[in-house]
């Protein structure tokens, strides 16, 4: 018996979100009394895997094949469920991120477990009972979920575990191969476009996030977003009529319909917090809301708030940032 | 060709949620329910490749009790041509994926379309399940979706960006925007739905795997501190020292 965890890396890098599975997984495993081990896909160096120690991964499962390097759906569930039977692998953790999802669901039917997403805390495990928190309802409410069946995968929502960091340890990593063949890859992708991320910073992953609504009255005063942005190394993101008239890219809108976010910092500017916009922000942990109507909805749901103009505002945040150093 | 196209009938995106007094039970009075909006897309899409390949039917299928009827014929009122439903609550996401999967397996379907996710209970995950039970790929969640011949391409969205993936027949996607401009009953459409097909069928499969043993609200935040917009600098003062996020 152990627990597996699923590593995303890419261009050599571990993500954000996978440090954080790696923790949970590592913590799952202490409370079964077993260890965790981690398959990792993506494209990794060894002694980034070997870093994975620092989470409290023992050992690491790499299959060094190129193809492997971009998502391919069919490959990836492939070598997991490999790797899960090597490793008699009882509980499987993914990031609940769109290759976590991809793969999990299918994962749950191929090793007959039961499956629980957008988790938000650690199982409880007491009593013989496997029951894990959850987001449902668009973030509006919490589900206990008990998994009922031997074998269990929970996907985590990012941001919702904080990745621990024990210097010095390190993981051994080993090749490892599922025996791949041409038919894996049958849903390889054409062609990888990856967007120019403003700052570098990748919204779904990023723990600040400046984000504009339609009171910046057009894509000509988005430099008011970056210029904060650029200046915190935050993400910037959009509600959903400023993508829908394209003053900003569709990755970049926010709320029910488009991503979800859970940063620690969000700070909303001219967005008057639909209930909708709600949805893919509420469980971020600090939200800043600036608006120059005190009546804005979105202060509700603010920690902090400012009723002003963006126009005079913003200047003055990125000014004060810079002034922090 | 045949589209079928999976329905789920979720609370209006602005009700407030409450539950039944164990916390077992999202407390369904008084509460307005809808397509799922992604789902909207799904069916959208699938009736536009219909319309330009000029023949073949779009079948929508709906897991639930007689009460999502109404968004049944909403979604034939929209165009689709007949409907399924699956006489049973939908008890979790791998109960779910059976029955679609049962039906899909019975009716030679070509394109399962799906939304990428269900905006009540947010699983992301039933398009999966479905892929693997038949042993056909899924793409999710896709935001482009176009056909020539058996032959499919689409757009991933992957974590900053997308990946262009072909795939052939039959396989699986679960839609999000920009894929089309969700359609809106007309007044022809609704009059035509009343007469459209509506198959009702008992649940197949094998017992759920996932129980929710209690629902909860997420905790209430404490209430906003406003800073004067002339200090505005103090924001980030307090964001630093007091919020310690910067
Ligand atoms: C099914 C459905 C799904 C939806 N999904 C989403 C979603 O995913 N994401 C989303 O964002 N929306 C979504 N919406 C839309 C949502 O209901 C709102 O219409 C939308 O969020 C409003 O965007 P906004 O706040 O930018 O614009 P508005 O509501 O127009 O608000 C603009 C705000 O800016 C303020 N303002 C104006 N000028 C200034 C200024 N100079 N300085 C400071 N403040 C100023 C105003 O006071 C106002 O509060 C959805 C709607 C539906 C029906
Ligand atoms: C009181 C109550 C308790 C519940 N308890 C649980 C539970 O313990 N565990 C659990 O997993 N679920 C539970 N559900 C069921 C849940 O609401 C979903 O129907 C089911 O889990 C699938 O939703 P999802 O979010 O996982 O789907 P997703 O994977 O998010 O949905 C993706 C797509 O699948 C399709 N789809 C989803 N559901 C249906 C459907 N019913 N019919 C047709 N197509 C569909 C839609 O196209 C949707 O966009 C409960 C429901 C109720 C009312």
């Amino acid at each position: 018996m152990s627990v597996l965890v699923v590593i995303e890396c890419d261009k050599g890098e571990v993500k954000k979100s996978s440090l954080e599975v790696a923790t949970y997984a590592s913590q799952v495993a202490q409370q079964l009394g077993t260890t965790a081990t981690a398959v990792a896909v993506g494209e990794a160096t060894e002694d980034n895997l070997a870093k994975l120690g620092e989470q409290g991964i023992s050992k690491v499962l790499y299959d060094a094949e190129p193809r492997l390097k971009d998502f391919v759906n069919g490959a990836y569930t492939k070598l997991i469920a490999a790797a899960a039977e090597q490793e008699s692998a009882q509980v499987l953790v993914l990031a609940n991120s769109n290759i976590g999802a991809a793969v999990g669901s299918r994962l749950s039917i191929r090793l007959k477990a039961s499956l629980a997403t957008n988790a938000v805390e650690l199982p409880k495990t007491d009593g013989g009972q496997f029951v894990v928190k959850r987001g449902a309802f668009s973030g509006k409410a919490l589900a206990d979920v008990a998994l009922t069946t031997d074998r269990k995968i929970i996907a985590v929502k990012k941001n919702s575990i904080e990745a621990q960091h024990e210097a010095g340890k390190t993981a051994s990593v080993e090749n490892f191969s599922a025996n791949l063949t041409d038919a894996d890859f049958a849903d390889a992708p054409k062609e990888v476009v990856m967007q120019d991320q403003a700052g570098g910073v990748l919204l779904p992953e990023a723990d600040l996030v400046v984000s504009g609504g339609r009171g910046m009255k057009g894509p000509e005063n988005w430099n008011l977003i970056e210029d904060l942005a650029k200046a915190l190394g935050a993400a910037t993101a959009c509600s959903k009529p400023v993508s829908d008239t394209d003053w900003r890219p569709h990755h970049e809108h926010v709320g029910q319909t488009g991503i979800t976010i859970s940063p620690n910092l969000y700070i909303a500017c001219g967005i008057s917090g639909a209930i909708q916009h709600l949805a893919g922000v509420n469980s971020s942990k600090v939200i800043v809301v600036i608006n120059k109507d005190p009546e804005a909805p979105f202060f509700k749901a603010a920690d902090y708030g400012i009723v002003g103009d963006v126009f005079d505002v913003l200047p003055k945040l990125t000014q004060a940032v810079k002034e922090l150093g | 060709m045949k589209f079928l196209v999976c329905i789920s009938n979720v609370p209006d995106t602005t009700t407030k949620i409450t539950f039944t007094p164990d916390n077992k039970e999202f407390n369904k009075a008084g509460v307005q329910f809808v397509i799922n909006p992604w789902d909207e897309y799904a069916l959208t899409r699938a009736i536009e490749l219909k319309e330009a390949q000029g023949g073949g039917t779009v079948t929508v299928l709906n897991v639930g009790e007689a009460d999502t009827e109404p968004n049944i014929r909403k979604a034939l009122a929209i165009g689709a041509d007949d409907a399924i439903r699956v006489n049973a609550a939908p008890k979790d996401a791998f109960f779910v994926a059976e029955q679609i999967a049962n039906v899909a397996k019975d009716g030679g379907y070509d394109v399962i379309l799906m939304g990428k996710e269900s905006i009540d209970y947010n699983g992301f995950q039933v398009h999966g399940m479905v892929g693997e039970l038949l042993g056909i790929p899924t793409v999710a969640p896709a935001m482009k979706l176009d056909m020539s011949g058996n032959t499919a391409t689409l757009e991933r969205e992957i974590e900053g960006g997308k990946e262009i993936v072909e795939v052939n027949t039959p396989f699986v996607a679960s839609c999000q925007q920009p894929m089309c401009e969700p359609r809106i009953p007309n007044m022809r459409g609704i009059m035509t739905a009343r007469t459209k097909p509506l198959k009702v069928v008992e649940p197949t499969g094998d017992a759920p795997r996932t129980e929710v043993t209690e629902f909860a609200l997420p905790p209430k935040k404490q209430g906003v501190k406003l800073i004067d917009a002339e200090n505005a600098g103090e924001l980030i003062k307090l964001l630093r020292n007091e919020a310690k996020v910067i």
